[in-house]
C-alpha cells in the first residue's frame, strides 16, 4: 500500500528538521561535557542506572507525578497533554501496523491514518481501536481545555503566578493549541462523509456533514492540522517546548551521578533547556509572595542565561534559599547555576590587611562562634554553658576576634576573596588539633562542610548536642513549654540537617510541628546572597515566616541560625526568639555549680566527648 | 452638668492636661498603671539642660492637680464609644466619659534585641535608664561588683536610627542625655575617662549646644562610630568594638561600664487602644497626628484626643506644649 498526499508535507518537515536539531544538540552537549562527567556516563550506562532512569521519565515526563503532588489539576493537564499524545502515538502506530500487517510505514501514515483509510473492515480489533483513538484524543482534548483555562485564570490549578511567556512561546503555544481541536476536526469531517471513525468522531463528524458546504472542509482541514504540526516541531528547539526533548536527557545523566560543578559546564546548557517555564518556582518564591518581586525567578533567569542575555539584576535577585530547587518538578539545580553565574564577575581583589592573625589555642573540640555569633552573644553562652554541663574539652577559637568564614562573599560570587579568608581559617582550625570542628552557625558549617577540606567531621552545634543529648552526658528534663522550630535554609535544605534540632528539642519541651518545614520551610529573610531588599522588606518576609509557624501560638519560637535569630527579633516585638541552644539551658539538669562557662574552662575539664 | 475627660496615662502628658482640664473646670479621670505618677520622668535623676532635679518637675506637676481622680494602679483594657460619649474598662470596672486623651507615652528600647551589645547578659553594659538609677542611689556609677569604674563608655542611637531592630528614627533627647550623663559621671568621677560612640549629635533645644561645649571641655571624648559589638573580659570589664569613622580605623577598646542611649519605642498597648479607638498609626509605630503642622493632638475620631510621647519622641517642654494644646483641644470639643 502506497500512502501520499502533498499535505503530509509540512508535518514530514517539521518532524525531520526536530529529530536533526534536537540530535545535533544532544550530541554537542555529551560532547561539551568534562572528562568526569563523561566517565559517569561510560561507567553507568549499561547499569540500573538507565533502568532507574527509563522509569523516571515515565512517572515524570509522561506522568508527571510531582506536578500532581502539587495540584491535582495542574498534573491532570501536564499528565493528558504528555502521556495522552504519547499513547496516541502509540496507538496510532499498532492501528496503522496491524492494517498494513507488519509493513514498515513512512511516519506521518499513522498520523493521519482516518484520511488515508476510511474501510477498516478488516483491521483486526476494529472496534477497540477506533474507540480508544477517540477516547485518547478526547483525553488530551481535556488537557488543552484545561490549559486555556490556565491562561485565563491559573488559580484553580494551584498557581498564583503563571509565567509571562516571551512572543515566540506564544506562537509556539497557539499552535500546540491548534493542534488536537485540528486533529479532531478533520477527523470529524472524514468519519462524517465517510462513515467511519469512533464513537465520538463518528457522532460529530455526522453532525458537521449536515451542514451545508461541510464537505468542502475536508482537506483544508487536513492541510492545516498538518501545518499545526509542522509549525509546533519546528519551533520547538527555538522554544520553552525544548524542555520535552531535554528533560528525558537530564534525568539519564542525573541518574548517572552528574550534577553541577563550581562552574557552567556542558550539562548546565541541559538544564536550561529542561526549564519548561512553568512558572511553579514564581510561587514557591517568597520574593513573589511577600515583596511583589515576580521577575526574577528561576524561570526568567533560566531563560536569560539560555538566551545569553542575563543582566546583574536576574543574577543577584535571589535569596538562594533553595526554595525553588525543591519546588522544580523537573528537578533543576536552579542555585547552584545563579550562583556559578555570580562567580562568573567576580568584583575587584579585596584588601584583606586588617584581617586579625589568631593564635591557635589547643584543644579536642574547636569551637567557632562566627561572625554572627559575635552578634547574638547570648547564643554562644549558652551553646558553651552546655558544653561545660556535658564536660566537653573545647577550645573557643575565635572568643577574642574572629574571622569571617567566607560564605558571604561565597554566595555573592567572590569565590577568590571567600578562599583567602578559608585559608587563614583552615590554618587556624588545624592548628588547634582538635577532633571535631563545632559551630553555632548553619552558615559557617555549610562552608566549613563543603569547601573547606578539612581533615577533620564539621558539627554544627545541634548535631554535636544531640550525640551529648542522646549518649546522656548532657542531661535535660523536659519543661512545659510548647516550642515551634523554624528551620533555617542553610542548615535545612543546604545542609540536610532537619531531625537533630527537632529531637534535643523534644528532649527540652513540647515540640509544635507545623506544615510548612524541612524543605518546605520559608526563609526568614536575613538572607546574605540578597543586598538589593531593605530591612524593611526583610522584616516584611520574616513576619509573614514567624506566622507560616505558628509563632503567636506557642511559648518560644526556636531557631538553629543566628542571623535567623536577628531577623526574627528585628521584625517581632511579640515573640520570644531563641536557639536552640537557649531553650536547652532552661531544660539542662547538670549540676547547676557547672552552667558557668568561664570558670569551668579554667578548672581544665578532663572529660572527652564521645 | 459637669463633663468628664478621662485621661490615659499619668505621665508627664497626662499630668499637663488634666491640670489644665481641671482648671477649666472639668471632672478629670486620670488612668495610671503604675503606682506612681510622673511616668519615665520620676524615674529619672537630673534633667538636660540644667541638671535640674527630675522630682521638682514631677511634684510640680502631681501638686497642680486640684480635684482630678487618680486612679493608680489602673490598667485601661478597652475603651468603646457609647452614646455620645465613652466607657473605658479597667481593672474590671467601666467608667464613662465625655472624652478621652491617650497620653500614654513610650516605652524605653528594649536593649535585650541589640543582643550584640550584650545587654542582660554582661553585667557592666547597662542602659541610660539604669544609670540615672545610680545616680540616685550612689550619686555615681557603680560597677556590677561595686567596684569604682575608671573608664565608661556610652553608646548613641541603641534602638534609634537602626534598621535593623526596625527602628529607623530619630528619638531626639538621648543625644543629649548622653551629654548630661557623661558631664555628671565627670564630675562624680574627676579621674574618669569618658567616650561617647556618637553617629551625629543632635543637639536641638535651647541650652543644648552649651552642654555638648561643656562635656568637650570637661575632658568628654567623642567618638564617630557606631559599636559592633561587645563582649564580656577579665573582672566584669567589656571590650568593645568600634569604627572611629573620622580617622578611618577599627577599634578595640576595654571599659568597666557600657551604657546604651536606649531610644523612645512605641507602646504595643497603646497601639491596640488606638487602633480599636479609629486612630491611625504612622510608619515609627506611634500614633499618627491628624495634621503634622496644623493638628498635632487632634484625631480622625471625635472625642479622642492625643498628647505627649504617644505620638513620637519628645522631650519633657514639647509634651507640656502638647499637654497644653489637647486640653485647649478637649475643651473646643465639649463646648461645641
Amino acid at each position: 500500500m502506497n500512502y501520499y498526499h502533498h499535505f503530509v508535507i509540512p508535518f514530514t518537515a517539521g518532524l525531520l528538521f526536530l529529530v536533526i536539531v534536537v540530535a545535533a544538540k544532544w550530541i554537542g552537549w555529551i560532547k561539551n561535557l568534562d572528562a568526569e562527567q563523561k566517565g559517569l556516563i561510560k561507567r553507568n550506562i549499561f547499569g540500573k542506572a538507565s533502568l532507574h532512569a527509563t522509569w523516571e521519565v515515565i512517572t515524570e515526563s509522561l506522568l508527571h507525578r510531582r506536578i500532581f503532588q502539587k495540584n491535582f489539576l495542574l498534573g491532570y493537564m501536564h499528565m493528558s497533554l504528555a502521556f495522552g499524545w504519547f499513547l496516541l502515538i502509540v496507538m496510532g502506530n499498532l492501528e496503522t501496523r496491524f492494517f498494513t500487517h507488519g509493513q514498515m510505514n513512512p511516519p506521518y501514515v499513522p498520523i493521519f491514518f482516518e484520511f488515508f483509510e476510511h474501510d477498516l473492515s478488516t483491521l483486526r480489533y476494529k472496534e477497540i481501536f477506533t474507540f480508544v483513538m477517540d477516547f485518547l484524543l478526547l483525553f488530551v482534548l481535556s488537557g488543552v481545555a484545561l490549559a486555556y483555562m490556565k491562561r485565563a485564570t491559573s488559580k484553580p490549578l494551584g498557581m498564583k503566578k503563571a509565567t509571562k511567556h516571551a512572543f515566540i512561546d506564544k506562537l509556539a503555544l497557539t499552535s500546540l493549541w491548534l493542534i488536537f481541536p485540528l486533529r479532531l476536526a478533520a477527523e470529524s469531517v472524514t468519519a462524517g462523509l465517510y462513515d467511519s471513525g469512533g464513537f465520538f468522531t463518528r457522532w460529530l463528524g455526522e453532525a458537521i456533514v449536515s451542514l451545508p458546504g461541510a464537505d468542502m472542509l475536508y482537506y483544508p482541514l487536513w492541510w492545516a492540522y498538518s501545518i499545526s504540526l509542522g509549525l509546533f516541531f519546528i519551533s520547538v528547539p527555538f522554544t520553552r517546548y525544548m524542555h520535552i526533548p531535554t528533560e528525558t536527557l537530564l534525568i539519564f545523566l542525573r541518574k548517572y551521578g552528574i550534577r553541577e560543578k563550581n562552574e557552567h559546564t556542558s550539562y548546565t546548557q541541559v538544564e536550561l533547556n529542561a526549564c519548561s517555564r512553568c512558572g511553579i518556582c514564581i510561587d514557591s518564591c517568597q520574593l513573589s509572595s511577600e515583596l511583589g518581586i515576580s521577575n526574577s525567578q528561576s524561570t526568567y533567569f533560566l531563560k536569560s542565561l539560555r538566551d545569553k542575555k542575563t543582566t546583574d539584576y536576574l543574577t543577584e535577585t535571589c535569596m538562594l534559599c533553595g526554595r525553588c530547587d525543591f519546588a522544580c518538578p523537573v528537578g533543576i539545580e536552579n542555585s547552584t547555576i545563579r550562583l556559578n553565574q555570580r562567580r562568573e564577575t567576580p568584583a575587584s581583589a579585596i584588601n584583606f590587611g586588617y584581617v586579625p592573625t589568631i593564635e591557635a589555642s589547643k584543644g579536642k573540640i574547636a569551637f567557632f562562634a562566627g561572625c554572627m555569633g559575635q552578634l547574638t552573644p547570648s547564643v554562644t553562652k549558652a551553646t558553651l554553658t552546655l558544653f561545660n554541663a556535658a564536660g566537653v574539652e573545647y577550645t573557643h577559637i575565635d572568643k577574642d576576634a574572629t574571622i569571617c568564614c567566607g560564605r558571604p562573599l561565597q554566595v555573592n560570587g567572590e569565590e577568590s576573596a571567600a578562599k583567602e579568608l578559608a585559608q587563614k581559617n583552615k590554618q587556624l582550625i588545624e592548628g588547634t588539633g582538635a577532633q571535631a570542628l563545632v559551630t553555632t552557625c548553619p552558615i559557617c558549617a555549610r562552608i566549613f562542610a563543603e569547601s573547606y577540606g578539612l581533615s577533620i567531621p564539621v558539627y554544627h552545634h545541634t548535631q554535636f548536642l544531640y550525640q551529648l543529648a542522646a549518649s546522656g552526658q548532657l542531661k535535660l528534663t523536659p519543661t512545659s513549654n510548647l516550642i515551634t522550630y523554624h528551620d533555617p535554609c542553610e542548615l535545612g535544605r543546604g545542609l540536610g540537617i532537619y531531625e537533630e534540632p527537632r529531637e534535643l528539642l523534644k528532649f527540652a519541651g513540647n515540640l509544635v510541628e507545623v506544615k510548612s518545614s524541612k524543605t518546605d520551610s520559608l526563609c526568614c529573610g536575613g538572607s546574605l546572597a540578597i543586598t538589593s531588599i531593605n530591612q524593611q522588606q526583610r522584616s516584611q518576609i520574616a513576619i509573614k515566616t514567624l506566622e507560616s509557624i505558628g509563632a503567636n501560638d506557642v511559648d518560644f519560637v526556636a531557631t538553629a541560625c543566628p542571623l535567623c535569630k536577628k531577623t526574627f527579633t528585628a521584625a517581632s516585638d511579640e515573640n520570644a526568639i531563641l536557639d536552640v541552644s537557649e531553650i536547652l539551658v532552661k531544660a539542662c539538669t547538670n549540676s547547676r555549680q557547672s552552667l558557668k562557662p568561664e570558670q569551668k574552662q579554667r578548672t581544665k575539664e578532663t572529660s572527652t566527648v564521645n | 452638668m459637669t463633663k468628664t475627660v478621662a485621661i490615659i496615662g499619668g505621665g508627664v502628658a497626662g499630668l499637663e492636661t488634666a491640670k489644665q482640664l481641671n482648671s477649666l473646670g472639668y471632672s478629670v479621670k486620670l488612668f495610671e498603671k503604675t503606682n506612681t505618677l510622673g511616668g519615665h520622668v520620676a524615674k529619672w535623676d537630673r534633667l538636660f539642660p540644667n541638671k535640674r532635679h527630675a522630682s521638682e518637675v514631677v511634684s510640680s506637676l502631681t501638686l497642680s492637680q486640684g480635684n482630678t481622680q487618680t486612679l493608680t494602679e489602673t490598667t485601661v483594657h478597652s475603651i468603646k464609644r457609647e452614646n455620645q460619649g465613652f466607657v473605658i474598662s479597667a481593672n474590671s470596672s467601666n467608667h464613662e466619659a465625655d472624652a478621652v486623651v491617650l497620653a500614654t507615652g513610650f516605652e524605653l528600647f528594649p536593649a535585650e534585641k541589640k543582643e550584640e551589645y550584650g545587654y542582660g547578659l554582661f553585667e557592666n553594659v547597662i542602659t541610660s535608664a539604669d544609670l540615672e538609677q545610680m545616680f540616685k542611689k550612689h550619686g555615681k556609677p557603680v560597677m556590677a561588683s561595686g567596684h569604682k569604674p575608671v573608664r565608661i563608655a556610652f553608646i548613641h542611637c541603641v534602638g534609634s536610627r537602626d534598621e535593623k531592630v526596625n527602628r529607623p528614627y530619630c528619638s531626639k533627647v538621648c543625644c543629649v542625655t548622653a551629654v548630661k550623663q557623661a558631664i555628671e559621671v565627670k564630675e562624680a568621677l574627676p579621674n574618669s575617662e569618658v567616650f561617647c560612640f556618637y553617629m551625629d549629635l543632635r543637639t536641638f533645644g535651647p541650652g543644648y549646644e552649651d552642654l555638648y561645649k561643656e562635656a568637650q571641655s570637661k575632658g568628654v571624648t567623642f567618638i564617630r562610630g557606631r559599636l559592633s559589638e561587645s563582649s564580656e573580659i577579665e573582672g566584669g570589664r567589656v571590650l568593645i568594638k568600634a569604627e572611629d569613622t573620622l580617622a578611618s580605623t577599627p577599634l578595640k577598646m576595654s571599659v568597666d561600664i557600657v551604657v546604651l542611649m536606649v531610644g523612645m519605642s512605641p507602646l504595643r498597648s497603646t497601639n491596640k487602644l488606638a487602633t480599636d479607638l479609629g486612630l491611625s498609626i504612622n510608619a515609627d509605630g506611634f500614633i499618627a497626628a491628624t495634621d503634622l503642622h496644623t493638628n498635632p493632638t487632634g484625631t480622625a475620631t471625635n472625642g479622642v484626643f492625643v498628647a505627649g510621647a504617644c505620638t513620637g519622641p519628645n522631650n519633657i517642654t514639647d509634651t507640656v506644649n502638647a499637654a497644653k494644646a489637647t486640653a485647649l483641644d478637649v475643651h473646643n470639643y465639649l463646648s461645641r
